[in-house]
């Protein structure tokens, strides 16, 4: 289809950036759509600005989504972009400082205007002093080749501009040999009710892949094999919030309780209320409620009644609903409650990710009140994590943070779409308190199973079952109201130790695959740092040096061999996105001398950081073991 | 799988054997402060319980933090007692889910207006199907007798002691304010009409929210004397009846000019004191000029302007149904789009849901070497 030459490439990574107007979220959507359909492994890295529009062509407006693909299994969106879309002054000034040299510019030329330059805070154009030096730039008039595409259209100038970023996605897919189809697919399923609508971006995203093939700006493009290595299967495309809703979907399934989601908007999370809103049909109820408050106190409501309640949050409203998750905890009813963390502290930077609310899941309510917590490590493993959650929470008659960030919720990954008769049956654990007639009233709410330490869950319209729970201490059995102070301690030990009995029930902290069992060094995380750890230890052992790497995804309670498997190693560093809240855990816990390394950007760890942080490691000299 | 979703569009569960009072009594000794307005409140609600013919199992209190709040811990029927001012939140994933649950909540001043004000004008104004009750002793007990949100201005307590700055809520034009559907008020000692508006209450569908004047002989006592011990003060509302009140139904309430409610003597009534009509300065009317109470206006001003009669129970105060009016109850529109995604969509099929349109298969063998 071509005659230009064609290079191969093992792996790219692209940024496009625009304003928050232009539409380039959904064009590295639609670009990453179809590279997974070619079979590249891919990760992405939506990065736009909280407000919804800032003045247009600002810097504070600039809209950017990065996606890697590959032939091979990535596990970052990438450290630098081999090449960037700049839709516009703004957007190139706020994304230079991320190349690296030599790396490939497309600016939209008409953008670079006397106005635009300076709302860019441009002293001079950059494209004449001497700024880009170094990189590959090609201008490109984006803007004028749209509206020439679409002369005949009946369509307005304003609307016609709009579908730039067309031409840009025709563009790119030229460039790096994407089939447009797909796109053409979607854009036919998207505006089906706008005809005039769908022959103009088709139009436009054709003349875009035009341009690219006869212009003599570009003497050859790219092409990027499918990745070889990916376990065999039917993929989707998938993100961290989607993941989570389908999670809490298949959590209802597979317990046979209905689901309740009570939530209320918040950045990043209102993805999944909305995404659940639309799956009634699983017998799935949505409600937005006044507060965070009344969210997950309609949730913990709906579990009394034999629900599976849920919420979803941000940090800011687990702050707002501790009070509830400590109620769950003393009424002992499960409840789940995913946290997409942000930047913070208060509202913080709400579009930004970040992992630094792993404290406040711990320990986050008043006297001693322990939660599970299970931390999802990719955008498709929300899904699994969320099913665990829910079966901790049904089991242990408990509430259970899940842990997401911003990066897993829009973030996308091609996901091995589990077959579902294969997922776990969570029903067995529901057992619901059986009536009882007659004249037995001696049902004792606070017994407990001896394998779970759970209670059990008698739901209001059984009968004989009536009882009554709340946030006053419980006696022991009985369930009544009691002051008494050795009761007190002994409600309070085992709450305790049905959270620490966990430990026996879930899967032991596993070396990662990619190790060296006799590495000094154990690279230690959490959550969605697990690819860019897994990068960088990568990087480091092609390097030759020893490095072993380790994941907690419980980390609430810690899997019961985690002390062992840290003390086997001379060196335990853990990379977190806060000041070091799993390494002072891990410290406290098992009295090993953990390192951190700490970086809070709101932006995910990048894989040539953290192998430069892990390399500081391998190269220190053993210490203290034969020490006079 | 489970047998089937919980959620459904019925009634509360029926009590299948006759039931007295003593069936709704926990045994939970009640530990309220002797001469409290609480213990009539119990005695009255347990023994309308029978009548309501709703079963034990499937009756529920929901309570947040009071003295109010210990409510539920009497009661021989499932209980939530939550956290200060969340009762109406807890109740409602309760109310919503579970359409053959008779939910209650219990609640007093400061849970329900200070604290929860915000859950509670919620759960009013989406007509959630719970029974609000709220006992009123314009103070807080339970935290040893601080001011409340009804308190009236200038009050006296230990975190005011010059005198309390705050302008009170008048409950029942906070609830009508808020959309609710049904909106009465009662008193803790008149046990007949405190009687027959929880039955009202419980029986209505969507939300029920009766103002109780209990009396705190502990921190507030005879905050309510002028209302409580003096029946002439009582206005007793009777939909479809004129607005009369006074030992003799010699006072009467009107639509002025200026339209605005305003007391009158009612020409023909002799005042329980023996004096004329007029005597104290106020109009004489005839009964015929009095406004007939309509509790089922959908328009909610009337009955607002009723309430505003008295804004603190120093003076003649209605008590009753200030109103009733139907409108579509949220649980059940709830489970009516539950059921019509199923019919449009059939049941959720979670494979189909989580595979998606957009799919691709990756083969076991490696693809083509890439040309160098």
């Amino acid at each position: 289809m071509s005659d230009k030459a064609v290079q191969q490439l093992a792996t790219v990574t692209i940024r496009f950036a625009g304003d928050s107007g232009d539409g380039m979220q959904l064009t590295g959507n639609r670009f990453t759509s179809a590279s997974a359909m070619v079979g590249n492994d891919v990760a992405t890295l939506p990065d736009f600005p909280a407000e919804i529009r800032a003045p247009a062509g600002s810097l504070p407006g600039v809209s950017g989504f990065q996606l890697h693909f590959a032939d091979h299994d990535i596990l970052t969106p990438g450290d630098e972009p081999d090449a960037l879309v700049a839709m516009n002054p703004a957007a190139l000034k706020a994304n230079l400082p991320a190349l690296p040299t030599g790396a490939t510019i497309i600016v939209n030329s008409d953008s670079f205007t006397k106005p635009a330059l300076r709302k860019a805070k441009y002293d001079a154009d950059p494209r004449q002093d001497g700024s880009l030096d170094g990189f590959k730039v090609y201008e490109v008039p984006i803007t004028d080749l749209t509206l020439r595409a679409l002369e005949g259209h009946d369509l307005s100038k304003k609307a016609k501009e709009r579908s730039k970023n067309m031409f840009a996605l025709g563009l790119m897919s030229w460039m790096y040999s994407r089939p447009l189809e797909p796109t053409i697919e979607w854009v036919e399923s998207k505006f089906s009710a706008a005809p005039d609508l769908v022959d103009a971006n088709v139009a436009v995203l054709k003349a875009g892949w035009a341009f690219g093939e006869t212009t003599e700006l570009f003497d050859h493009r790219y092409e990027v094999q499918p990745a070889a290595d990916l376990p065999p299967g039917l993929y989707r495309q998938i993100t961290g919030n989607l993941a989570t809703a389908y999670g809490l979907i298949a959590a209802g399934q597979l317990s046979g309780l209905p689901l309740f989601l009570g939530g209320y908007p918040i950045t990043p999370a209102s993805d999944v209320l909305q995404e659940l809103a639309r799956h009634k049909n699983f017998g799935v109820a949505t409600f937005q409620a006044e507060d965070e408050i009344a969210g997950v106190g309609a949730a913990l409501g709906a579990s009394f009644a034999g629900n599976l309640g849920a919420t979803v949050t941000s940090g800011p409203g687990v702050n707002l609903k501790a009070e509830t998750i400590g109620l769950a905890v003393a009424t002992e009813l499960p409840l789940l409650v995913c946290n997409i963390q942000r930047a913070g502290p208060s509202t913080g930077m709400p579009t930004k990710t970040d992992q630094a609310d792993l404290l406040q899941a711990l320990f986050g309510r008043n006297s001693d009140a322990p939660v599970p917590v299970v931390a999802a490590e990719t955008p498709g493993d929300c899904f699994d994590a969320v099913i665990e959650g829910a079966r901790l929470a049904i089991k242990y008659r408990t509430p259970v943070f899940v842990l997401s960030d911003g990066y897993l919720a829009n973030g996308a990954e091609p996901w091995l779409i589990p077959d579902v008769a294969g997922l776990p049956d969570l029903s067995a654990d529901v057992a619901f308190a059986a009536a009882r007639h007659g004249d037995d009233d001696s049902f004792q709410p606070f017994t407990r199973s001896e394998a779970t330490m759970a209670r059990p869950w008698a739901i209001p319209g059984t009968p004989g079952l009536q009882h009554r729970v709340g946030g006053l201490e419980k006696a022991d059995r009985s369930g009544n109201i009691s002051y008494d102070p050795e009761n007190h301690h002994r409600m309070t030990m085992l709450r305790q130790a049905k959270i620490d009995r966990i430990a026996q029930d879930i899967p032991p902290l596993a070396i990662e695959p990619d190790s060296d069992a006799d590495a000094d060094v154990l690279v230690v995380g959490w959550g969605s740092t697990k690819g860019p750890i897994k990068a960088a230890v990568r990087r480091v052992r092609d390097e030759g040096h020893k490095v072993a790497q380790a994941h907690l995804r419980h980390v609430n309670p810690f899997p019961s061999n985690t002390g062992a498997v840290l003390r086997r190693y001379h060196r335990v560093l853990v990379p977190e996105m806060n000041t070091g809240q799993l390494r002072m855990l891990l410290r406290a816990t098992f009295l090993v001398d953990a390192v951190g390394y700490n970086r809070v950007t709101g932006l995910p760890f990048s894989s040539g950081e953290l192998a430069e942080a892990i390399r500081s490691q391998v190269h220190q000299p053993h210490e203290g073991v034969e020490a006079t | 799988m489970s047998d089937a979703s919980r959620v459904s569009g019925g009634r509360p569960g029926q009590a299948t054997d006759t039931l007295t009072r003593k069936d709704f009594a926990s045994d939970q000794e009640v530990r309220w402060c002797p001469g409290c307005g609480d213990y009539a409140i119990l005695a009255t609600i347990q023994g309308v319980m029978p009548d309501l013919g709703v079963s034990r199992e499937n009756t529920v209190f929901v309570s947040g933090i009071g003295c109010a709040a210990r409510f539920p811990y009497y009661m021989n029927t499932y209980g939530f007692h939550g956290i200060h001012g969340r009762a109406p939140a807890i109740a409602t994933g309760i109310s919503e889910t579970r359409r053959d649950l008779k939910v209650f909540v219990v609640t007093g001043d400061g849970d329900a207006l200070s604290i929860g004000g915000n859950h509670l004008i919620h759960a009013m104004r989406r007509n959630v199907d719970l029974t609000i009750i709220m006992f009123n002793n314009q103070i807080y007990g339970l935290t040893k007798g601080q001011y409340s949100p009804t308190s009236e201005t200038g009050k006296v307590t230990k975190p005011t002691p010059e005198g309390s700055l705050d302008y009170p809520f008048n409950p029942v034009s906070v609830a009508l304010g808020a959309e609710a559907t049904f909106v009465g008020r009662t008193i803790d000692n008149e046990r007949d009409h405190l009687s027959a508006m929880v039955e009202r209450a419980a029986h209505h569908e969507g939300t029920a929210f009766i103002e109780v004047y209990q009396n705190c002989n502990i921190f507030n006592d005879g905050a309510f004397d002028a209302v409580r011990k003096n029946e002439a003060n009582q206005i007793r509302l009777e939909h479809g009846r004129p607005v009369r009140f006074g030992a003799h139904g010699e006072h009467g309430v009107l639509l002025s000019d200026g339209c605005e409610l305003e007391i009158v003597d009612v020409e023909g009534a002799e005042p329980a004191d023996g004096s004329q009509p007029g005597a104290t300065g106020r109009r004489v009317a005839a009964e015929s000029e009095l406004v007939v109470h309509d509790a089922h206006r959908e328009d909610a001003s009337l009955a607002f302007a009723l309430s505003r009669l008295s804004h603190t129970p120093l003076g003649p105060t209605p008590i009753g149904l200030f109103r009733q009016v139907r409108r579509p109850v949220y649980g059940d529109e709830l489970a009516r789009q539950l059921a019509d995604a199923q019919l449009r969509k059939g049941s959720g099929d979670l494979q189909a849901l989580i595979t998606g349109s957009d799919t691709w298969r990756v083969g076991g063998q490696r693809p083509p070497s890439p040309t160098p």
